[in-house]
């Protein structure tokens, strides 16, 4: 699956120890790098802002990016730039619930369905089947719609609309492991189900999560901050990055920075944790094939 | 290198009439396996939208009064009376899931909490755009996604990794910014395109490259590397050694192999288009389905929001059971194997 | 034919190669030499034989008379000539003129090689459009015509099917009919009977050589010595990329001159092998491994026995079809007992029987004289240990988080719960036993060789100190001399421990090598059963006697052996 281009093996040779000459790309260690900004912009929003995100300035009203306002200001005269990293806190952990609730129900469903008796597998796999039959935007935005819009209803509708793919992928992964050619071997050897579980399935099955946790916390910005694009998630005045893009689009044809930089900091986001995603899931599959 | 036992064949080699007698009798079978457990999706969606209408929070009625009326107030027994005995809130579980259900399969979804209309008819109105937005995306989508295929996969490593950044970029950006930022550069900046262009073919350019863009993009990566695979295999060389050039391998050989994985994509495409459309559609301010929908959550009116998601799913479901259909015509192997 | 005008030709001389050498660039720049100073001619009507083990780099020299040693190679010769002209040099498209209609190739395993999604009859008909010969209808007689020359019944009903609905013989013919189709004056055969059973290897090689006799030069690339020597008149032996040896086939083969050829026509498992030695390693010593622990001599019953057992499989069009079709057998201690027959013989089912991993439709299977695939887990469990198992693909039988002293560790503690230090002495000594050393306790099978990986997997097998070692295919994805030394180690092993074998496998070569009793299988049946030597030398059953009919035998082996002795 991996697109990136994979580091070179290193000529066969006897290995000692766990010692990889594994080369890490540059777009991996970039994005890590952007990662970790964006985390000082979460935990310390103060320390990198350089205005007060909310304080209003009626003399400055829509200014393009300066030297005094970077990004430039919006229609009330609120400096974007400090708006932005002191967005990134609710973004980011918008992102971060959705991943683990939808990671929760995932594991759950995609353990029950891969390992369990039938009389378990078979009603999770037909649910798995419905609810993968709802377009994912469409059963999140069914949810806010009972739930009302606010930032735990957003982690749910999106957590529970994403799970079901992960679910799926799990279940597979689980499959693949439980019919492999060493679990056989375990059980030759005499071992009982449950070490034969405990020792092969699960761990192996769990491999590719840390590729997907990766990987999905991207993609659940993308969908949390679609929902507050569309004014339906995180009420005004937080400066969630949806939101921002969201107030900023009456004004596009004066103002394009309220729209470009918002929707710069959300695809840095999702990419680094793209890049970072199929880095450790080129080095995780790495070691299953030659 | 060499794994033995590669030679048994998938289907023996018996005599023709009887081979192709037994594929027809187990492909109908399995047409209908697939038929049946589509019919089970379809009612499995209707369900679970009703049971978490009926399980989750709020009080149904209260939620009515207060979409009709536009206020956010608690409501006296008196004035819920009629209103759940109208809309049957007060009956069993199983009574209003039957009357429910009844309705759906004669195609009543229900009238719209804030205007009383059926809500099938506002869904008619409005499906029309939304449809045309998302399968020109498709089509888009697919002409992109060839083009760079076999402009950038399977050559160099340059082109290649320039390829494969290109995809990873585009597969990731999140639709409504894609749309924004056309709408500032060729609306707002250079006028070519209206900022409101409505449902008018030039008002429907930009949408349909905001689609298209990230979904060429993971169509490209799922083709790109069943393209890289398929390069490699020994086919191809055999092809070569027969004197064939290389643009005639990719466009005869390689590029078939690769479009399978996408083929399978397709289905799930048409549902993120379809949700994607939701979004596009706020951009560009088309009316549409999406737009229906968007106003109907924020002000809960939970009839057309179940509705279209209803109506939704079930085409979802149907165009998978056609892409399940492509996908055979396309694989022949899959024929070979059932 | 090309009629040739330039300078005199010596003879009849169609490829002329002189010092090739073939390199490729790796991405870091680093390069790899893989073909070093090959020269050869090939005659008109010879058939001239590339041998040698995977890595040896005689594809790659084959390859690069068609041009395609493949895009980072970096090809010198100080000749390659085709029917006298220099192929050095050479634009694409002079290339593409040459290919298929000059010089044809048939690569090996034709399930892949032929493209699974188009029918077979346009693949064939492929270079006749390339070269633009013909019209689509001529082109559609054309093939038929190619397809009866090839031997393949029916035609009409083959070219209009995929690669993936014929057998593997039928395919094999189809590839040779789209390399033959321009009647090229040279064909080149890489591995062309590889994967085949053995009936479909003859029916292969009788085209090959009917090709011959038609006038045809062509260079035959095998690792299989019986089939070289069916074809070839002159061999070339290649190891890591150069001709260690060069002559007419008969002489290399009776009169091997360097010791890798030697070694290569000795490690050829077959009737006359029988209790010697195919390789160079001196026995193994595993005799202190499990000092004392049991008496082999002290029972004489049978450890594994099988009764009329039937095993059924529904397929995915839910038809019922019988893997094992009421098959009786039983193994006796410090025995071998060899199955023997083609894919789909229902071979690997009885291997997952006799192992309890498959529980049979009727009949019963007693191990220790004891019910054994009827018993509950539990008892299972108990007993497992004694039985133990070495599959064909070792790699996907260890986990792929586990190094080798994990995979070791974990299956001694089974077989004896010893203290965790006490247990990776053990498995220091049973690498020893495998002929491994303390640098692969670390190691990741991922990361070993083929013939590593296999030995890892025997040390694993013998860990529980077991009765019985069940062997399916377990040396067919070996090379030749690799094959050797684990037949040899097998031996050693049995020698030592008294461990009897179940020993599955497609090749009868290796079969009637270490069998002292053998049951013949085909579809389900078993055919015929009895001593090895009996079965090899007067088989009753017709089927049986048609595989043996269709071995290509290393006679010249024979010879080489009668005269030594």
């Amino acid at each position: 699956m991996s697109v990136l281009p994979l580091p070179v093996p290193p000529a066969p040779r006897a290995r000692r120890g766990r010692s990889r000459a594994l080369r890490v790309p540059v777009s991996v260690v970039i994005s890590a790098a952007v990662v970790v900004l964006f985390v000082v912009a979460a935990v310390f929003p103060g320390l990198l802002a350089t205005h007060d995100p909310l304080k209003t300035d009626l003399y400055a009203t829509l200014q393009k990016p300066s030297g005094s306002h970077w990004l430039g200001t919006d229609d009330v005269g609120r400096d974007l730039f400090s708006r932005i990293v002191w967005g990134t806190r609710t973004s980011l952990l918008i992102g971060l619930g959705v991943m683990a609730l939808a990671m929760v129900v995932a594991v759950v469903m995609g353990l029950a369905s891969g390992l369990g008796p039938s009389w378990v597998s078979g009603p999770v796999n037909r649910l798995l089947e419905v609810m993968l039959a709802f377009p994912t935007l469409l059963l999140a935005l069914l949810l806010v719609a009972l739930l009302g819009p606010s930032a735990e209803s957003l982690i749910v509708s999106v957590g529970v609309s994403t799970a079901p793919g992960y679910a799926r992928l799990i279940r597979a992964q689980t499959i693949s492991v439980k019919r492999s050619g060493y679990v056989e071997a375990a059980r030759a050897l005499g071992h009982t189900t449950r070490t034969v579980v405990r020792q092969h399935v699960i761990p192996n099955a769990f491999r590719p999560l840390v590729a997907l946790i990766a990987l999905g916390i991207g993609t659940s910005v993308v969908w949390a901050s679609g929902l507050s694009f569309l004014g339906l998630g995180v009420a005004p005045p937080s400066s969630e990055w949806g939101l921002l893009l969201n107030a900023g689009k009456t004004q596009i044809t004066v103002a394009w920075w309220l729209e470009i930089f918002p929707g710069l900091a959300i695809v840095l986001v999702t990419l680094s944790f793209t890049l970072i995603g199929r880095y450790i899931q080129a080095v995780v599959e790495g070691d299953h094939v030659s | 290198m060499s794994v033995v036992q590669t030679s048994s064949p998938l289907v023996s080699p018996a005599p023709a009439g009887d081979t192709a007698g037994r594929r027809a009798r187990v492909l109908t079978r399995l047409a209908g396996i697939k038929l049946l457990s589509s019919l089970f999706v379809l009612w499995g969606t209707a369900t679970v939208t009703f049971v978490v209408l009926a399980i989750l929070p709020g009080d149904r009625a209260t939620i009515l009064l207060n979409v009709r009326s536009g206020l956010t107030v608690p409501r006296s027994p008196a004035e819920l009376a009629p209103v759940n005995r109208e809309f049957g809130f007060d009956d069993s579980f199983v009574t209003q899931y039957l009357t429910y259900f009844g309705r759906l399969l004669h195609g009543d979804l229900g009238q719209s909490y804030q205007s009383g209309r059926p809500v099938a008819t506002i869904i008619g109105e409005q499906i029309g755009p939304t449809f045309v937005l998302a399968f020109a995306a498709l089509l888009l989508a697919w002409v992109l996604t060839i083009a760079w295929t076999l402009l950038t996969a399977g050559r160099g490593p340059r082109l290649r990794s320039l390829g494969s950044a290109g995809e990873t970029v585009t597969a990731g950006l999140p639709q409504y910014w894609v749309g924004i930022l056309l709408l500032i550069v060729f609306a707002a900046q250079l006028g070519w395109f209206p900022v409101i262009g409505g449902t008018s073919p030039s008002g429907t350019i930009l949408p349909v490259i905001t689609l298209a863009v990230p979904l060429a993009g993971f169509l490209g990566q799922a083709t790109r590397t069943e393209f890289d695979r398929a390069i490699r295999e020994p086919f191809v060389l055999s092809a070569r050694t027969r004197g064939m050039g290389d643009l005639e391998v990719r466009w005869r050989h390689v590029l078939r192999h690769a479009l399978i994985p996408g083929i399978t994509l397709s289905g799930w495409a048409i549902g993120t288009l379809l949700s994607g459309a939701v979004l596009v559609e706020t951009v560009f301010a088309r009316p549409g389905l999406g737009a229906v929908l968007v106003t109907a959550v924020g002000q809960k009116d939970l009839a057309v929001v179940s509705g279209i998601v209803v109506l939704v799913s079930a085409l979802y479901v149907v165009i998978n059971l056609v892409v399940d259909v492509v996908y055979v015509a396309v694989d022949p192997r899959l024929r070979g194997s059932l | 034919m090309n009629i040739h005008l330039g300078e005199p030709v010596a003879g009849d001389r169609v490829v002329r190669v002189k010092n090739l050498n073939v390199s490729f660039v790796g991405p870091a720049g680093r390069s790899h030499h893989v073909v070093k100073n090959v020269s050869f001619d090939l005659h008109r009507g010879q058939c001239l034989a590339l041998v040698g083990e995977s890595g040896s780099g005689k594809s790659v020299t084959a390859r690069s008379i068609l041009g395609l040693s493949g895009e980072t190679a970096v090809v010198e010769a100080d000749a390659l000539e085709l029917d006298g002209e220099s192929l050095l040099g050479r634009s694409d498209s002079w290339w593409r003129r040459i290919r298929g209609s000059r010089i044809g190739y048939v690569l090996q395993d034709a399930l892949v090689s032929l493209d699974p999604l188009r029918p077979v009859g346009k693949e064939i008909a492929e270079p006749l459009r390339l070269h633009r010969r013909g019209t689509r209808a001529t082109r559609e007689a054309q093939v038929l015509e190619l397809l009866e020359r090839v031997g393949v019944p029916s035609p009409g009903l083959r070219a209009r099917q995929r690669s993936g609905e014929l057998s593997g013989g039928l395919r094999q013919r189809a590839l040779i009919a789209s390399a033959i189709a321009l009647d090229p004056g040279i064909v080149i055969a890489d591995e062309p009977t590889t994967a085949l059973d053995v009936t479909v290897q003859a029916q292969v090689l009788d085209v090959l050589k009917e090709m011959l006799e038609a006038g045809t030069s062509v260079i035959v690339i095998s690792h299989d010595l019986a089939v070289v020597a069916k074809l070839a008149d002159h061999i070339l032996v290649m190891q890591d990329g150069q001709i260690v040896e060069s002559g007419r086939a008969e002489d290399v083969l009776r009169r091997p001159r360097h010791p890798y050829t030697q070694q290569l026509v000795d490690a050829v498992p077959s009737e006359h092998t029988k209790g010697t030695r195919l390789s160079l390693d001196g026995p193994a010593r595993t005799r202190e491994l499990f000092p004392g622990t049991r008496d082999h001599t002290a029972d004489d019953g049978p450890l594994l026995e099988a009764h009329h057992v039937v095993k059924s499989f529904r397929g995915p069009d839910k038809v019922q079809r019988t893997a094992v079709d009421d098959v009786s057998f039983r193994l006796d201690r410090r025995e071998t007992l060899g199955i023997v027959g083609e894919s789909g013989s229902g071979k690997s089912t009885l291997a997952r029987i006799a192992l309890a991993l498959e529980t049979p439709d009727s009949g019963r299977v007693e191990f220790l004289g004891r019910p054994w695939t009827a018993a509950p887990p539990r008892e299972q469990r108990a007993v497992r240990r004694r039985i133990s198992v070495v599959q064909q693909d070792p790699l996907s039988s260890f986990d792929p988080r586990w190094r080798v002293s994990r995979i070791l560790v974990d299956a001694i503690r089974l077989g004896d719960p010893v203290n965790a230090h006490r247990a990776e002495e053990r498995a220091l000594e049973l690498l020893g036993a495998v002929r491994l050393g303390e640098q692969h306790l670390d190691a990741l099978p991922l990361r070993m060789s083929g013939g590593q990986r296999q030995r890892v997997a025997i040390a694993r097998a013998i860990a529980t100190d077991p009765d019985v070692i069940v062997l399916d295919e377990a040396v067919s994805a070996l090379d030749v001399s690799v094959q050797a030394q684990i037949l040899d180690l097998l031996a050693d092993l049995q020698d030592q421990l008294g461990v009897s074998y179940l020993f599955i496998s497609h090749d009868l070569g290796v079969i009637h090598h270490v069998s002292d009793r053998v049951i013949v299988m085909q579809d389900g049946h078993a055919v015929e059963q009895g001593p090895a030597d009996q079965i090899f030398s007067d088989p009753q059953h017709p089927y049986t006697q048609k595989l043996l009919e269709s071995l290509p035998r290393l006679e010249y082996a024979t010879l080489r052996e009668a005269v030594s002795r």
